[in-house]
């Protein structure tokens, strides 16, 4: 029921981008910044996530005419972000022709209950999520990519460590649970079975997984994928560093070599400054966004 | 055992090695010129292009492609196909020029665009396969020696050209092993010419 040929087309583009990074971009320059240094794709967007951060109020889909100059800027693929639940953004995106749609926790809620029903849509999504049961109820609802939440805005990779630790770990202990076991073990996730055992057989997610929140240099970058992300989101790190097309090469460079200690060290030196960090254990519950989405 | 390798900078170069290990070949990955002593052929996977070819600028493989092109055999599928070709449109990119093909990008339209179709393959056993095209491009032009094994509306997205291989869809996202064994025919020949005694591997 969950894998017919539209959701292996959404995947698809998914595999596509491993290995690569996705930058948050707010006009065409930075779009042009990206793709040259190297982006799989650009995230168009009103305001990187340390600026909704910082000024506070609602937070919506990026206005049509930024979206439709990155998307008229670059040749890669351009992703926009959609209110979670707000399913009527996510139907103007599509109308749009972007090339996926972030449901995404960074945005203000549009629904404190219900996600988007995305497997409605012939667009493909990506979605946050902080553990694997949060990852396959996207999924179920047709997620084609997850990616951690972390703690977006924060320049403080913490969080999206804890997230990407916390699916790989629950996803390795599916691995040796008996059938009747994950009978129990989905109701625990509150994750249809057919996904909580596919998981089990083949120890891994049916979508690709990627990381973000909190990325802000090439080690961040190379440390998430260590630890089993397969390619990594860079929203305020890039644009609210010193130099922000030094730091996107580099960060290019560290997700294909996140393996190299001698390319890291390389991807790692003469980077100006990068984007002012956050402790996310002495922010007020408010103002965390990873604990939007349910 | 012949080895390809697949080039690993970006891109779904996992699935291609996940095919190539199915299809009874050993798959290596490879990031630097020095991977590339390895390998007795190449696969440049699907991706981001323009990706692939910073990498491949700033890491000093460009050149090294070209060369390990002119003897052993090379595979591009997709953004892979694009960086084989002679002339890149839609934008103009630079490329290995490896095949005597033009290519449009993205040239079917945005990820909408995408689509599954089952094309008919006379230059594959059973002369039919089902093609993954994602925000593909389309072969514009072929030279007098390259070879068309498949075709899609018309354009060819599956073609040849001595030890030399491209297609526009994406083999490697299906269970359908022909296409890579296809290639890996060509790798075994040209092992076997170049390297007549091998008793170490």
């Amino acid at each position: 029921m969950f894998f017919d040929e539209q959701f292996r087309l959404k995947v698809g583009l998914a595999e596509m981008l491993k290995g690569g990074v996705i930058m948050d971009v707010t006009n065409a320059e930075q779009a042009v910044i990206a793709e040259k240094a190297g982006a799989a794709a650009v995230m168009a967007l009103e305001r990187v996530p340390a600026d909704i951060r910082k000024e506070g109020g609602v937070a919506r889909m990026a206005p049509i005419s930024k979206i439709r100059e990155i998307m008229s800027a670059v040749s890669i693929p351009v992703m926009a972000k959609a209110r979670i639940g707000h399913f009527v953004e996510a139907r103007v995106l599509e109308a749009l022709e972007v090339d996926y749609i972030d449901e995404s926790e960074v945005l203000t809620p549009a629904d404190e209950e219900h996600h988007i029903a995305k497997r409605d849509f012939k667009v493909p999504f990506v979605c946050g999520a902080r553990n694997l049961g949060e990852a396959l109820r996207r999924i179920a609802e047709g997620a084609a990519m997850i990616r951690t939440k972390g703690e977006a805005g924060s320049g403080n990779i913490v969080e999206a460590v804890r997230h990407i630790r916390t699916i790989v770990k629950e996803m390795k202990q599916l691995t040796v649970l008996g059938k009747e076991e994950l009978v129990h073990e989905a109701k625990n996730l509150q994750a249809p079975l057919e996904l909580v055992e596919w998981v089990a057989e083949h120890g891994k997610l049916p979508v690709p997984n990627f990381s973000a929140g909190g990325i802000a240099t090439p080690a961040d970058a190379a440390l998430v994928m260590q630890l089993g992300a397969e390619a990594v989101f860079v929203g305020s790190g890039i644009f609210k560093s010193s130099d922000p097309d030094a730091r996107a090469r580099a960060i290019v460079k560290a997700a294909t070599y996140y393996k190299d200690p001698v390319k890291l060290l390389e991807a790692s030196e003469g980077l100006g400054i990068g984007m002012p960090g956050l402790d996310v254990s002495q922010l007020p519950r408010s103002e965390l966004l990873q604990t939007r989405g349910w | 055992m012949a080895v390809a390798g697949v080039l690993a900078l970006q891109g779904d170069f996992e699935a291609h090695a996940r095919i190539l290990r199915r299809a009874g070949a050993e798959a290596i990955e490879v990031r630097t010129a020095a991977d590339l002593d390895a390998a007795d052929g190449l696969i440049l996977p699907g991706g981001e292009s323009t990706t692939m070819l910073k990498l491949l600028r700033e890491e000093g493989l460009f050149e090294a492609l070209r060369v390990f092109g002119e003897t052993r055999p090379i595979f591009g599928t997709c953004a892979g196909a694009i960086l084989l070709a002679r002339h890149v449109t839609a934008p103009a990119q630079e490329s290995l020029g490896l095949m005597d093909i033009d290519v449009q990008r993205n040239a079917y339209g945005r990820q909408l665009d995408s689509r599954i179709a089952t094309i008919a393959a006379p230059g594959l056993d059973g002369g039919q396969i089902e093609a993954v095209f994602i925000r593909a491009p389309i072969i514009r032009r072929v030279g007098p020696e390259v070879g068309v094994l498949a075709r899609y509306d018309g354009n060819p997205v599956l073609v040849e050209q001595g030890r030399r291989m491209a297609a526009t869809f994406h083999p490697e996202l299906t269970g359908d092993l022909r296409v890579h064994r296809f290639f890996l025919d060509k790798v075994e020949e040209n092992a076997a010419q170049t390297r007549p005694v091998s008793v170490h591997r």
